[in-house]
C-alpha cells in the first residue's frame, strides 16, 4: 500500500505545486487549509521550501540548487541581497547575526526564516537571475553535484561542468522523473582526485577510460543516512560523456518504477542495491531502461584520487590559491562550518567581480572558491581584510571543519551543531597543537543520523547524541574516527559513545596526543585508526573537561531558538504573517 | 471525524491532526520492557518508526538508545498522547521524561 507522502503525491507533485505555493503566498499563511499543513509542506518541498522546526511555524528554509555549485557572474550578489532583505529571523544568531547565507555539502544555498509571504517576490529576483529552487529539496533529482573547480582544473580529465549542467537542464522540471519514491543524488566527476564524492551518491559518474576513450564509469547506490551507510557500487557500466544524459535518464526511471512507494525508509536506491545487487541493477538497466548496449566498465582513476582521501599527497580540498589550465588562479575560501554573513556575501561578489570573472564556486566541504583571478591580481585580492576571515590559508581544524543544520532550525536534529563547531574549531586552534605533518583534519559534526554533514567521511565524526552529566540530561556526541574518501573510502568507526558536548574538544585533544606518540613513520592518523581495533582505540584516549565552555549543554530542542534570551516553546513569535506579526488565534 | 496521525520527515515527528505533536530528541524512562537489560531504560528517541491509533491513545514505535546501556533499536508501542473527543481532535501528549510502559500491539494508523 503506498505510503501516505506517496498519496499526497499523486494527488498534487511537481511543477503543478507552483501555481499553489503562489496562491497561498499571494493570500498568507492563514490560507492554507489546516487539515492540509503536512500535505502542503510535504510537497512544497520540491520548490525547496521546508518547514522550520516545532516552535518556528510559518518560517521555511529555503534552498537554491546550482549545478555543480557554480555561480555565475553576479548571482552571489543577488544570493546575497535575498538572504538580507528575506532571511531575518526574530532573533539574531550570537555567532553569524540576523542574516547569512549556508553553503552545503551539496554544493546549494540554504536560507532560513523564509516567509511564504515573500516567495513569489524572491522567485521573481532569483529566477530573473538565472537561479532556482526547483527540486533543491523532495522526491526528485537533487541538485547535482561534481568537482567544484570542473573547467578550471589541471587536474582533470573530462570537463565535468558541461555534462552537470546538461543533466541539470534535462531533468529538472522534467515530469517523467519529478515523481520519484524518493531523493535522488548525482554527482559527476571529471578529475583525478575524486572531489566529486562520487561513492556517497544514488549515481555517479566517475572517470575513465575504454579503448583509448575517457568517459565515466557509474556506480549505484551510495548514501549516509540513518545509520545504514553504503559506499556506491559498480555496475560494471562505461558510458562516453554524451550517452551520460541516456544512462541517468535510464538509471532514474529504474528507480522510479523499483524504489519502494510503500516504506520510505527502505525507499533509498541503496536499499534496493542491497535487494538486487550490482549484476541485477545492471541487467535490468539494460533489459528495460536503455535501447542501445552498454559497455562494460572502463579502466578507472581511483588509484589517483587524494581528495579526503587521508593523506597529503595533493589536494584534499580546494581551500587556498591554485593554478588553472587558462594561467589565472582560482583562490578558495575557508567558510567555518559553511555560513557566511549576508553582508559578506555580498561583498565577495563584489571582490569576485572585481579581481576575478565575478563566478564563484561552491564546495562539497561547505567552502566557496573565487575563480579566474589574474596572476597579477592574486596580492591584491589576498590582502583585502574579508579574506582574514574567510581564509584562503585556514588553520587545519577550521578548514577542516564541517557541520549541518542542527536544533537551531531542522526538525530532525538531536542537537545544536553549528555554532558549538565554531567554538570547537576555535577551541582546538587556540588550545592544541597539531602533530607534525598533518595538515588537513577533518571534523564533520551532525546533529543526527540524517548524516547531512556526511559525519562518517571525516578523520574524527561527530554525531549528535544525549547522556546525563550530574543526573541531568545534556547534549553529547558519538565519536567515529578514521573515515574518509579516496581510492579506498572508508566510513569512521564509531568508538566512543555518548560524550558530552563539553568534554569532546579534551576527547580529540587526547586522541591526536596519541595519536603524535604512538604512530609509526609516515602514519598517517587514518592509518593509525585502520591499524587498530576498537578496544585498542577507546583505550587511547578518554573524554574529559577542559577550559572550554558549551552554551548549549541543554535540550536546545526544547526551545523555540536555542540563542532566544527567553527560549521556552512559549515565547515563541510563531506562526507569523508577512510582515512577522505573530497571528494569535482565534479561539 | 477521525484522527488523522503520521510521522514525517524522516521520522522527526509525530503528526496528530496536522499539528506537530511529539519530536524526536526526548529522553522517555521505559519500565516492564524488553528494549534492553536496564530495570528502567533512559530512552533518547532518534525517529519514529511507526505510528498507531487505539482509541483513544496514539502511539508510536522510536528508533533510538538507552543511554545508560547504549543498546540501540526499536521501541515497543508507546502511548504518546491521546485524543479523547475525535470530534474536536484536541490532543493530550504525555510528559516523556515521566515513566512510560511499552506494549507489544495497537492498531496501525495506516501506511507511512
Amino acid at each position: 500500500m503506498p505510503s501516505k507522502v506517496e498519496n499526497w503525491k499523486s494527488e498534487v507533485y511537481g511543477n503543478e505545486i507552483r501555481e499553489h505555493l503562489m496562491e497561498f503566498a499571494e493570500e498568507g499563511w492563514d490560507a492554507i487549509p489546516e487539515d492540509e499543513h503536512d500535505a502542503w509542506f510535504e510537497r512544497f518541498k520540491w520548490w525547496g521550501l521546508y518547514h522550520q522546526r516545532s516552535g518556528q511555524e510559518s518560517y521555511f528554509m529555503m534552498r537554491i540548487g546550482t549545478p555543480n555549485g557554480v555561480i555565475e557572474p553576479d548571482q552571489l550578489e543577488v544570493i546575497g541581497e535575498v538572504a538580507k532583505e528575506y532571511a531575518t529571523g526574530p532573533v539574531d544568531n550570537p555567532e553569524f547575526g540576523e542574516a547569512y547565507c549556508d553553503w552545503t555539502t551539496r554544493q546549494s544555498i540554504q536560507l532560513h526564516w523564509i516567509k511564504l509571504e515573500d516567495v513569489p517576490d524572491i522567485f521573481e529576483k532569483l529566477e530573473s537571475n538565472g537561479l532556482s529552487t526547483q527540486q533543491a529539496c523532495g522526491d526528485s533529482w537533487r541538485n547535482i553535484v561534481g568537482c567544484p573547480v570542473a573547467g578550471k582544473d589541471k587536474h582533470e580529465h573530462i570537463d565535468a561542468w558541461p555534462i552537470a549542467e546538461d543533466l541539470n537542464e534535462t531533468f529538472k522540471g522534467n515530469d517523467d522523473y519529478a515523481n520519484l519514491p524518493r531523493k535522488w543524488k548525482v554527482s559527476v566527476t571529471g578529475c583525478d582526485q575524486g572531489c566529486g564524492q562520487g561513492d556517497i551518491n544514488d549515481l555517479a559518474f566517475e572517470p575513465a577510460e575504454k579503448n583509448g576513450e575517457l568517459g565515466f564509469n557509474i556506480r549505484v547506490g551510495g548514501g549516509l543516512s540513518r545509520k545504514e551507510p553504503r559506499f556506491a557500487r559498480d555496475i560494471d557500466v562505461w558510458v562516453p560523456p554524451e550517452q551520460a544524459s541516456d544512462v541517468a535518464a535510464g538509471m532514474s526511471a529504474l528507480f522510479r518504477e523499483y524504489g519502494d512507494r510503500d516504506d520510505r525508509f527502505n525507499a533509498r536506491i541503496k536499499f534496493l542495491m542491497d535487494e538486487w545487487g550490482p549484476e541485477k541493477m545492471r541487467r535490468v538497466l539494460q533489459e528495460e531502461f536503455v535501447d542501445f548496449e552498454l559497455p562494460t566498465a572502463g579502466e578507472d582513476m581511483r588509484d589517483q584520487y587524494t581528495y579526503n582521501a587521508g593523506h597529503d599527497d595533493g589536494h584534499g580540498d580546494h581551500v587556498g590559491v591554485h593554478e588553472q589550465p587558462d594561467g589565472n588562479y582560482y583562490v578558495g575560501l575557508d567558510v567555518l562550518v559553511g555560513r557566511m554573513g549576508a553582508e559578506d556575501t555580498i561583498e565577495l561578489a563584489e571582490l569576485a567581480d572585481e579581481y576575478g570573472s565575478g563566478e564563484v564556486r561552491l564546495t562539497q566541504r561547505q567552502n566557496i572558491i573565487v575563480t579566474d583571478v589574474a596572476e597579477e591580481a592574486l596580492d591584491e585580492f589576498l590582502s583585502e581584510p574579508l579574506l582574514e576571515d574567510y581564509s584562503p590559508d585556514p588553520h587545519p581544524f577550521m578548514r577542516g571543519s564541517i557541520a549541518c543544520t542542527g536544533s537551531e532550525y531542522c526538525s530532525l536534529s538531536i542537537t545544536e551543531t553549528k555554532n558549538r563547531q565554531v567554538r570547537y574549531a576555535r577551541w582546538l586552534k587556540n588550545n592544541v597543537e597539531l602533530p607534525a605533518g598533518v595538515e588537513d583534519f577533518h571534523i564533520h559534526l551532525s546533529g543526527c543520523t540524517a548524516s547531512c554533514a556526511q559525519p562518517q567521511i571525516a578523520d574524527v565524526s561527530l554525531r549528535g547524541m544525549k547522556t546525563r552529566k550530574d543526573g541531568e540530561p545534556v547534549e553529547a556526541f558519538d565519536i567515529g574516527l578514521g573515515g574518509g574518501l579516496g581510492e579506498d573510502p572508508h566510513f569512521a568507526d564509531w568508538v566512543e559513545m555518548r560524550v558530552a558536548a563539553d568534554e569532546v574538544p579534551g576527547y580529540i585533544e587526547n586522541m591526536l596526543s596519541a595519536y603524535e606518540q604512538r604512530r609509526a613513520d609516515g602514519e598517517t592518523f587514518r592509518e593509525f585508526v585502520a591499524a587498530r581495533d576498537e578496544d585498542e582505540l577507546q583505550a587511547l584516549a578518554d573524554a574529559e573537561e577542559t577550559s572550554y565552555e558549551d552554551p548549549y549543554m541543554h535540550n536546545t530542542k526544547m526551545t523555540w531558538y536555542p540563542y532566544a534570551d527567553k527560549d521556552d516553546m512559549s515565547a515563541s513569535p510563531a506562526p507569523t504573517d508577512g510582515s512577522g506579526q505573530p497571528i494569535t488565534s482565534d479561539d | 471525524m477521525t484522527t488523522d496521525v503520521h510521522q514525517l520527515d524522516d521520522g522527526a515527528w509525530i503528526s496528530v491532526n496536522d499539528s506537530r505533536e511529539i519530536n524526536v530528541s526526548d529522553l522517555w524512562l521505559l519500565a516492564r520492557h524488553e528494549f534492553c537489560d536496564c530495570e528502567m531504560a533512559d530512552f533518547l528517541a532518534e525517529g519514529v518508526v511507526e505510528v498507531g491509533v487505539d482509541h483513544p491513545d496514539i502511539a508510536a514505535r522510536f528508533a533510538g538508545r538507552c543511554i545508560h546501556c547504549g543498546t540501540e533499536g526499536i521501541t515497543d508501542w508507546l502511548t504518546v498522547g491521546r485524543v479523547i473527543d475525535p470530534d474536536d481532535g484536541q490532543f493530550y501528549g504525555v510528559v516523556p521524561e515521566s515513566v512510560h510502559v511499552p506494549r507489544k500491539r495497537t492498531r496501525l494508523a495506516g501506511p507511512e
